[in-house]
């Protein structure tokens, strides 16, 4: 059935329908509606979970991994500082192995502080080990919900589902809403291999030495350098598994696509832009406008940033003339976080083939700066023109 | 008017429903033949009784560009003060319609750049039973009143499935008085 809501309210249709046991947040602007309609359908007696107000994002994200280690299907929510207050627990849950889904609504980090729409914030946790994925509109922020649990507790790795402050969160579209029935045909209930159980008790992440040694009960056990070689090793085969939850989604909700990017007008381009969320979608706009102008240019999203799907998009971006890669966030000292791993994923697959693209990186929206399409339009129509002296270069800057 | 891809800027005082009535609205847009219905409000310092604003893109295919509305085809004012108060009418389309709640007499706006639609939408509402000052179903009428678009009868559902546990009538009442009082010209 569709229906009109905002993000934050997909979102949370989204953790109704995966029947998540435990929901534990701090609220934090532009997360907060998230949140508090979540304890909204706890508190009716529509959703059956516990939902554990905590006085902190640590403490919040440490309840969700007692949670999930107990064998809870554990969410919670946050945003900017709240998820840098976490990240000492964000590197524990993805070390743990645990499933947890948690939604980034993205905005700008402090200093100074600010409250409005950039990616700095969940950019910033590239390395712990979680897997992101980015949305572009209220359905896939609802469907990558649903996936994210699947796809989690497939691989045992947890999973920031990312999406605009604000743009997405605040805004109101139809979407999609599926049935209880197709999300419980899509995604059976969590049984994880071992759970916290008084009958069987357990050690889970003590001390772990540098070097294998036996353990209690005389097998040899990994040491911490085997456990977070396979974490990087599933990490990396979870692309795999994305595809076949895009499959097994596709099948039973008749819709999805590519499970790592979202190409738009690609095919016969000669330039294509790429980003992360709702900005590929804006860009589209730009796009149809270039086309007009004769223009060959595309547009492209990446979905998954980690695991980061390199193979997709090499294939995807190889023979073109050029690549220009809008971002929200940046690597201070050097450019933007993406360009720098598609650039990388370019010349590992395609380096001295004669197949590889120009690329140029724009910043954009920063700290929730307006993004106006035609200034986007600009850009783009300059960069398949020419290249720019000085990279990155921040659109719509005021000095 | 482009009845196509409509752009509506909806300008209020926090506390005032302008972004519930954008929701209604929108929600009756879709029913109608409209899948591209967009309602972004402005975001950040909202407060009871400072102006806001909320953006509404109706059109005939999906909308993927969420940026703010910047040459917007209609503006509904819930508040007449508001003209005088925030810059309303920036960016304006020559030709555009204001929809105005005002308890002056049509006649006494200037209808030289654009086309208004006025009525007294906060005696209507008092009219029709709603405590004094509730104006943002009222205004729908009014809106709908202006441009034609999806029809009174789905406007009326869409108000009272919002209001269906705080006077469901009333508010479609003041619908409905509101779209046979409002006077259009221009």
């Amino acid at each position: 059935m569709h229906i009109i809501e905002n993000g934050n309210v997909a979102a949370a249709l989204g953790v109704k329908l995966c029947r998540a046991n435990v929901i534990a947040a701090y609220p934090i602007t532009p997360q907060t509606p998230l949140t508090e309609k979540l304890s909204e359908y706890v508190e009716s007696g529509e959703m059956k979970a516990e939902y554990i107000p905590v006085e902190s994002e640590h403490s919040a994200l440490a309840v969700c991994i007692a949670a999930s280690s107990a064998g809870a299907r554990s969410f919670t929510a946050t945003s900017a500082n709240g998820l840098l207050y976490m990240h000492e627990q964000v590197q524990w849950a993805a070390g743990a192995r645990l499933p947890i889904v948690m939604c980034v609504v993205n905005r700008a980090v402090g200093a100074p502080w600010n409250v409005w729409n950039d990616q700095q914030d969940s950019i910033s946790q590239r390395d712990t080990g979680w897997i992101q994925m980015y949305c572009s509109d209220h359905q896939q922020i609802i469907d990558s919900v649903i996936k994210a649990y699947w796809l989690a507790e497939k691989v045992s790795i947890p999973i920031m589902v990312c999406y605009d402050g604000y743009i997405l969160s605040h805004t109101y579209m139809p979407f999609d809403a599926p049935d209880q029935e197709q999300v419980d045909a899509f995604l059976p209930p969590f049984k994880p291999d071992y759970a916290l159980n008084t009958e069987k008790p357990a050690n889970l992440n003590t001390v772990t030495l540098p070097d294998v040694r036996m353990d209690v009960r005389g097998e040899l056990a990994h040491g911490y350098m085997e456990i977070r070689y396979l974490l990087q090793e599933e990490m990396r085969a979870a692309l795999a598994v994305a595809a076949e939850a895009e499959k097994r989604f596709a099948d039973i909700f008749g819709r999805g696509g590519d499970p790592y990017i979202e190409p738009y007008l690609c095919d016969d381009a000669e330039y294509i832009a790429v980003g992360l969320g709702s900005l590929t979608y804006q860009l589209r706009v730009c796009v149809d406008a270039l086309r007009k102008e004769g223009l060959k240019v595309g547009v492209m999203g990446v979905r998954f940033y980690r695991p980061f799907p390199d193979v997709a998009i090499a294939n995807a971006l190889k023979g073109k003339k050029g690549v220009i890669v809008f971002e929200k966030a940046l690597s201070y000292g050097y450019e933007g976080a993406l360009v720098s791993d598609l650039k990388s994923a370019l010349y590992e697959h395609l380096a001295g083939t004669g197949d590889l693209p120009m690329v140029q990186n724009f910043i954009a929206g920063i700290g929730g700066r307006d993004i106006r399409t035609e200034d986007l339009t600009q850009t783009l129509r300059a960069a398949t023109k020419s290249r720019v002296a000085k990279e990155p270069v921040w659109i719509g800057l005021k000095l | 008017m482009n009845k196509e891809f409509i752009e509506i800027r909806w300008h209020g005082r926090g506390g005032q429903g302008a972004i519930t009535a954008a929701k209604i609205f929108a929600g009756a847009a879709f029913v109608s033949g409209y899948p591209g219905v967009v309602m972004a409000p402005s975001f950040g310092t909202e407060r009871r009784g400072a102006p806001v604003m909320t953006s509404l893109k109706i059109s005939r295919d999906k909308i993927y560009d969420l940026s703010p509305i910047e040459t917007p085809d209609i503006i509904v004012v819930l508040d007449h003060l508001l003209l005088a108060e925030a810059d309303v009418t920036h960016g304006l389309k020559p030709g555009g319609i204001i929809v105005l709640n005002t308890p002056k007499s049509f006649e006494s706006y200037n209808l030289k750049d654009y086309r208004f639609a006025t009525a007294d939408i906060t005696a209507i509402s008092v009219e029709a039973g709603l405590p004094h000052g509730m104006v943002n179903t009222g205004i729908i009428g009014s809106l709908e009143r202006a441009i034609n678009l999806v029809g009174m009868e789905i406007l009326i559902k869409g108000i009272e499935e919002e209001f269906s546990t705080r006077k469901p009538e009333k508010n479609s009442l003041a619908a409905k008085i509101a779209f046979e009082r409002t006077v259009t010209g221009g």
